[in-house]
């Protein structure tokens, strides 16, 4: 019995780390972080979901992709937790997931309560450095707090030339 | 009023301080000076729009009618909404926006700063979640609000004129009803006197940086919280609610 549920348990995440995030999809909902847990009872699963932002307007879309996925992967009783607490921030990325939105072009989030009090902290307080995904240079330069969508902001690098998104660090 | 009333109404009183938000801040769209601004209060206006669902959903799980989100947000008259009157009033140039935006922003982040421990525990965590949002949008109206102050004579006359007139909508934030007081005494809500002492610090400041004058309390309007609105929410409602009151019950 342990093992039967540790097998549900494990298999379920697998098909979680598969589950790309509609937004950004070089990241699966594990890497970034907003899936919280996986509790087993007999043959039901709940899957605790975190979301981003408050108006996130992806969280039922993930949310719905969840229970879709568990399904067709054969775990047919599946509910969703939604989760407030611990609220989700950008530290929820994991290493793996800051690895690939590098490589995919999109600067990941510093991590840490000194770079959030640096941005939102004092308002005349100095920019932080954010390093160009492609080239890695630190002469960079920010276009705009915003960007395509609610997580990002926009900018460009100097060296290179070439624009990218920075993944806000909240 | 039971202490659950009270935190009943006080959660939608939340929600509609942030739906109202939203629907000013979408007003922009399409209309902004730049387009990094029309990002910024369609961003804005999102994060509201889901506050404010966390606050109805909740509100409809307390009462215990059955209520979902839309019902609390689409099927009640503006006499039934308890958002303060600033931020029902109208957007006027982009530097009223950002001036309303700076002076209930500071109000609402020390609001939600309070209530992230108030044994209300699913209060606690909409407040926890929002306040991450709340801090940004304020971070970036300030350097606004300093940037047009302290910009041109053009843009510090009508950012100045913008802070005088909203000024008169400043007092209600912290005029405690019945609701706010057994808020505060059963549920850790916050106090009202030292909440307003914590704004004024910080408007104080962050108007000294933009070069701006603080006004002085001269009449002061209210009547918000207890329905009794400007005639600009009834607008907004008929926009927002026009769908459900055309087709009940429509869904898509």
């Amino acid at each position: 019995m342990q093992a039967a549920r540790k097998t549900l348990e494990a298999s379920a995440w697998e098909i979680l780390e598969q589950i790309p995030d509609p937004e950004i999809p070089v990241l699966s909902i594990v890497d970034l972080g907003i899936v919280r847990s996986v509790e087993v009872d007999g043959t039901k699963v709940t899957v605790g979901v975190a979301p981003t932002y408050s108006g996130c307007p992806a969280t039922e879309f993930i949310e719905d992709s969840v229970v879709k996925s568990l399904q067709s992967g054969g775990i047919t009783q599946v509910s969703i937790r939604r989760v407030l607490s611990p609220p989700w921030t950008s530290d929820w990325i994991s290493d793996r997931g800051r690895q690939k939105l590098r490589k995919y072009g999109i600067a990941p989030p510093e991590k840490g309560a000194v770079a959030r009090g640096r941005l939102l902290g004092d308002p005349m307080a100095t920019e932080r450095i954010v390093a160009c995904p492609r080239c890695g240079s630190e002469n960079t330069e920010k276009v705009s707090e915003f960007g395509s969508t609610a997580c990002k902001a926009s900018y460009k690098c100097i060296e290179c030339l070439e624009p990218f998104e920075y993944f806000k660090c909240i | 009023m039971s202490k659950d009333q009270a935190l009943i109404a006080y959660v939608t009183r939340m929600g509609d301080n942030a739906i109202v938000m939203a629907q000013r801040l979408s007003e922009w769209v399409g209309h902004g000076p730049e387009l990094e601004e029309e990002m910024a209060m369609s961003n804005f206006a999102l994060d509201y729009v889901g506050q404010a669902r966390m606050f109805f959903s909740y509100a409809g799980e307390l009462d215990g009618k059955r209520r979902s989100e839309d019902d609390i947000c689409f099927l009640r008259d503006g006499w039934d909404y308890g958002n303060v009157l600033l931020v029902e009033q109208p957007n006027g140039d982009f530097g009223e926006t950002i001036a309303r935006l700076v002076l209930f922003e500071t109000f609402y982040s020390l609001q939600l700063e309070a209530l992230a421990t108030s044994p209300a525990t699913k209060l606690a965590e909409i407040a926890a979640r929002a306040i991450k949002e709340s801090t940004y949008h304020l971070h970036h109206a300030s350097n606004w609000l300093i940037r047009l102050g302290d910009g041109t004579d053009e843009s510090h006359r009508r950012v100045q004129n913008a802070i005088d007139r909203l000024w008169t909508y400043t007092a209600e934030l912290f005029e405690a009803d019945p609701v706010d007081q057994i808020m505060q005494s059963e549920w850790q809500g916050p106090d009202l006197t030292v909440l307003r002492e914590h704004w004024h610090r910080q408007i104080d400041e962050l108007l000294a940086k933009a070069t701006l004058q603080k006004p002085e309390d001269g009449w002061m309007d209210s009547g918000g919280k207890g329905g009794h609105h400007s005639e600009h929410l009834g607008y907004i409602l008929a926009e927002m609610q026009s769908m459900q009151r055309t087709y009940p019950g429509a869904n898509w």
